[in-house]
């Protein structure tokens, strides 16, 4: 390796491809107009995955706006339930009733409305599709060595369902009756019976037939990644070389397509029930005195169901965060990551341990306490890998040459969160403390860190280091430190004081609370937490401005790999092309984590192994 | 079809054994696997709760099973045929394929018709719903692979018979997608009747 390593680490990373590269006369070949030609080639119906990565980035900013605006509009009816808010009615129309003093209230239906709309969009749209559609998109095929993925077309159809379905749930805001508002679960009887409530009606319609374009979505997506990382690997890279964010993508993607199928099933069964009249969810129920015609569903059948895909889900949202984490840690604190195996096996370990527990979010449903040993059993000893990734973190930066940029500082964060809902995790995981706080806003909290705050601060830290790679420009660093502080405050402020409230049993899904007398002390902590609410959104389009001011004007890259980093997509040129590398595919002589080994502060995949040096792991 | 898959890519980049799209589609069955799997599971979980009309499964289906067998193994005949270059049984057993595959789904539809007549018609009782459920579901995607093997046909027919790498590969595509579907009814009518 001596008489290659030049100075310039431009130049030598594509001297070392170009001796030790893998020919796959890949430009020999014309590829036609297909991929760049016409704007509507490049930039719409494209199959780079590149583009494809933008795209779902995008869409899931977008997403993210709206479903973050309508927390806060239900944060202000819980904050300020006093307060007029004639001021909407221009925006929402009639879903806020004034009276004839002039005083505007959220409509009750519209409040569950947005509930359930915020936690759909949030949890499938922008989690799901926004964080791990972005990123196996991107990084899959540049970080193992791949032209693209192994099905460019399938790849394309995958964003294009995620974009059906996210066109027919927007349309299902603008029904007079209403978006579906049985909660994001969408439980029956609410869901299964179309004269339920308003929103059970058309709303749930296009809500279910939504969200099966959007399973569809995922599994597209879903069998590519696998696909790609099995098959398309370049020379030299094993399995045990993978970068710690392909083997989180891998791994989300094979959760996601052995638990949606199940959602659909539910949702199949839900749709006989709905429109042919069977009983699979529906019991006996009687409205307004008279019987329905249902006799002996069970509607536990469907939570069942909906949680065997609903609690790998938070898998599916938070794995994709760690592996992403876990990379920009290493890469900023010039340090291998700490533990790659155990990092490995931690995410399997999870990713099995994630289909056996579902029923832990229905101990309170009925279900024999004995099953509910079981469950408790299993979700705690998720604690274990969950413990080893933390502890890796920590030693990976522990002792660091850190660099303090808006990404590692959002992978720290990411720690932090993830230990502090972590934990909360370990109270609602035991069948019993779960009596006292089931339902309550202390489950609010839990989720919202570890995979709402969490999964989000993984993805902001993918956003803040990839986002050279993706446009060729930096984004505003200061902006980046600043929404990084903004968030991190503004989040715990959110989210810490309903530990609180759910303890004391505050019930979560609550219109009002006037009627309860026993929690009217909380009135001034509502209010906090719809103003921290507010605040926190304010940093959030301080990023999203940030992000479309910096894809036209932000500062160019000028290096091939700023940030010296190991991985193969900073091999690539600074924009990279259709096939990514513009000669032959780079061969993978090590792991991904070569930092700071044998006094060289940092050694590319591509760089062979040297006279006696022995592999890191 | 020929834009849908850069068989130069796959090709060049490819040093495995198993073709990419031959693994999709075996991730693909995986996750139709688990659908299916959560349905009967569903059956289970809703048999142990009690209420429940317990019924023998009607005939007809036992004979439809026998027909998505011998689809099988005409499919299976019809590609060996391809790859010697036998032509008129290619196109044959092709055929016959595809008129099985249609006979299945009309005698599932009587089947469900003969259901009905011995007493446990749509909406009876989830042990009745979830045979119609089941088999519906199964049925749609017996459709979609006969909307698959229309667009075999067509090559079969309009096609000079050539067998190139991604014909033949296609084929194979075709063929473990139609075994799977026969597996699965197989599975299926087992579980039903097992499970009363």
């Amino acid at each position: 390796m001596g008489n290659i390593a030049v100075a310039n680490p431009l130049i030598e990373s594509d001297l070392l491809i170009e001796e030790f590269g893998y020919d796959d006369h890949f430009h020999d070949h014309h590829h036609g107009d297909k991929f760049a030609a016409s704007f509507v080639t490049h930039y719409i119906f494209s199959q780079d995955h590149k583009m494809i990565a933008k795209q779902f980035l995008i869409t899931g900013m977008v997403w993210a706006i709206i479903g973050g605006l309508m927390s806060l509009v239900f944060r202000l009816q819980l904050g300020f339930p006093e307060e007029s808010i004639a001021w909407l009615q221009p925006v929402l129309g009639k879903w806020i009733s004034v009276d004839a003093e002039g005083i505007g209230k959220l409509t009750t239906d519209f409040y569950y409305a947005l509930v359930t709309m915020h936690g759909t969009i949030l949890v499938f749209f922008v989690l799901t599709a926004g964080l791990s559609g972005t990123f196996s998109n991107l990084l899959i095929p540049l970080m193992i060595g791949a032209r693209d993925m192994a099905s460019p077309l399938l790849n394309m159809l995958s964003y294009w369902f995620f974009f059906l379905s996210g066109t027919i749930m927007f349309a299902s805001l603008f029904l007079s009756t209403g978006p579906f508002a049985g909660g994001w679960v969408a439980y029956p009887p609410l869901s299964a019976l179309p004269e339920a409530m308003d929103g059970s009606g058309a709303g749930m319609t296009l809500w279910t037939v939504s969200l099966v374009f959007f399973v569809v979505s995922v599994l597209l997506g879903g069998i590519n990644y696998i696909t790609t990382v099995l098959n398309l690997r370049t020379k030299g890279m094993t399995m045990w070389r993978l970068p710690l964010p392909i083997w989180a993508f891998f791994v989300t993607a094979i959760i996601g397509l052995l638990s949606f199928p199940v959602l659909v099933s539910a949702f199949f069964l839900m749709m006989c029930d709905r429109t042919l009249g069977t009983s699979f969810y529906l019991s006996e129920i009687y409205i307004g005195g008279q019987a329905l015609d249902h006799v002996g569903g069970s509607p536990i059948l469907y939570q069942h169901l909906f949680w065997f895909l609903g609690h790998p889900e938070v898998y599916i949202i938070i794995l994709p965060a760690m592996g992403i984490v876990s990379e920009v840690l290493s890469v900023n604190a010039r340090k291998p990551i700490f533990g790659y195996k155990a990092m490995v096996l931690s995410i399997l370990a999870i990713a099995f341990l994630s289909f056996i527990v579902w029923a832990h979010h229905m101990f309170m449903s009925g279900v024999n306490p004995f099953i509910s040993n079981f469950f408790v059993i299993f979700t705690l000893i998720i604690a274990v890998p969950s413990a080893v990734k933390v502890f890796n973190w920590i030693a990976t930066i522990y002792g660091g040459n850190m660099r303090f940029n808006a990404a590692s500082m959002f992978a720290i964060g990411f720690v932090s969160m993830f230990i502090s809902g972590g934990l909360t995790g370990i109270f609602l995981g035991n069948s019993t403390i779960d009596i006292q706080l089931h339902d309550t806003y202390f489950v609010v909290a839990h989720f919202h860190i570890v995979m709402g705050v969490a999964a989000f601060f993984g993805m902001y830290a993918g956003v803040y280091h990839w986002f050279p790679k993706m446009y060729g420009r930096w984004m505003n660093g200061t902006l980046g430190k600043l929404h990084f502080w903004g968030t991190i405050v503004g989040a715990y402020c959110v989210f810490w004081p309903m530990h609180y409230l759910g303890m004391a049993g505050v019930p979560r899904r609550y219109y009002s609370f006037d009627f309860y007398g026993t929690f009217a002390h909380f009135d001034g902590i509502n209010k906090f937490i719809t103003i921290a609410a507010m605040v926190t959104f304010a940093f959030q389009l301080l990023m999203v401005i940030n992000f479309f001011y910096s894809i036209w004007y932000g500062k160019k890259v000028t290096e091939q790999n700023p940030y010296k980093a190991n991985t193969l997509e900073w091999t690539t040129p600074i924009k990279a092309g259709h096939g990514n590398w513009p000669g032959k595919l780079p061969s993978v002589q090590r792991w991904a984590y070569d930092y700071g080994k044998d006094g060289r502060e940092y050694i590319p995949q591509v760089q062979p192994m040297g006279e006696g040096e022995e592999e890191s792991h | 079809m020929e834009n849908t898959v850069d068989t130069k890519i796959l090709a060049a980049t490819r040093r495995n054994k198993i073709h990419p799209l031959k693994l999709a589609l075996w991730v693909a069955i995986a996750s139709l696997v688990m659908m299916f799997t959560a349905l009967t599971s569903a059956y289970i979980v809703r048999q142990s709760a009690g209420n429940w009309l317990e019924f023998n499964i009607p005939n007809i289906f036992y004979l439809n099973t026998l027909v998505i067998v011998v689809s099988s193994l005409t499919l299976h005949g019809s590609y060996l045929a391809f790859k010697r270059q036998a032509k008129v049984a290619y196109q044959g057993l092709m055929v016959v394929t595809f008129l099985l595959g249609i006979t299945f789904l009309v005698l599932q539809y009587l089947g469900w018709h003969e259901l009905s007549a011995i007493g446990v018609p749509l909406k009876t009782n989830p042990s009745g719903d979830f045979v119609y459920a089941i088999s519906g579901l199964h049925g749609l995607h017996i459709l979609g692979g006969l909307g698959i093997l229309l667009v075999s046909l067509l090559v079969a027919f309009l096609r000079p018979l050539k067998v190139t790498p991604i014909r033949k590969l296609r084929f194979e595509l075709v063929l473990t997608y139609w075994h799977f579907v026969d597996l699965l009814w197989l599975y299926l009518i087992i579980f039903m009747s097992l499970y009363r």
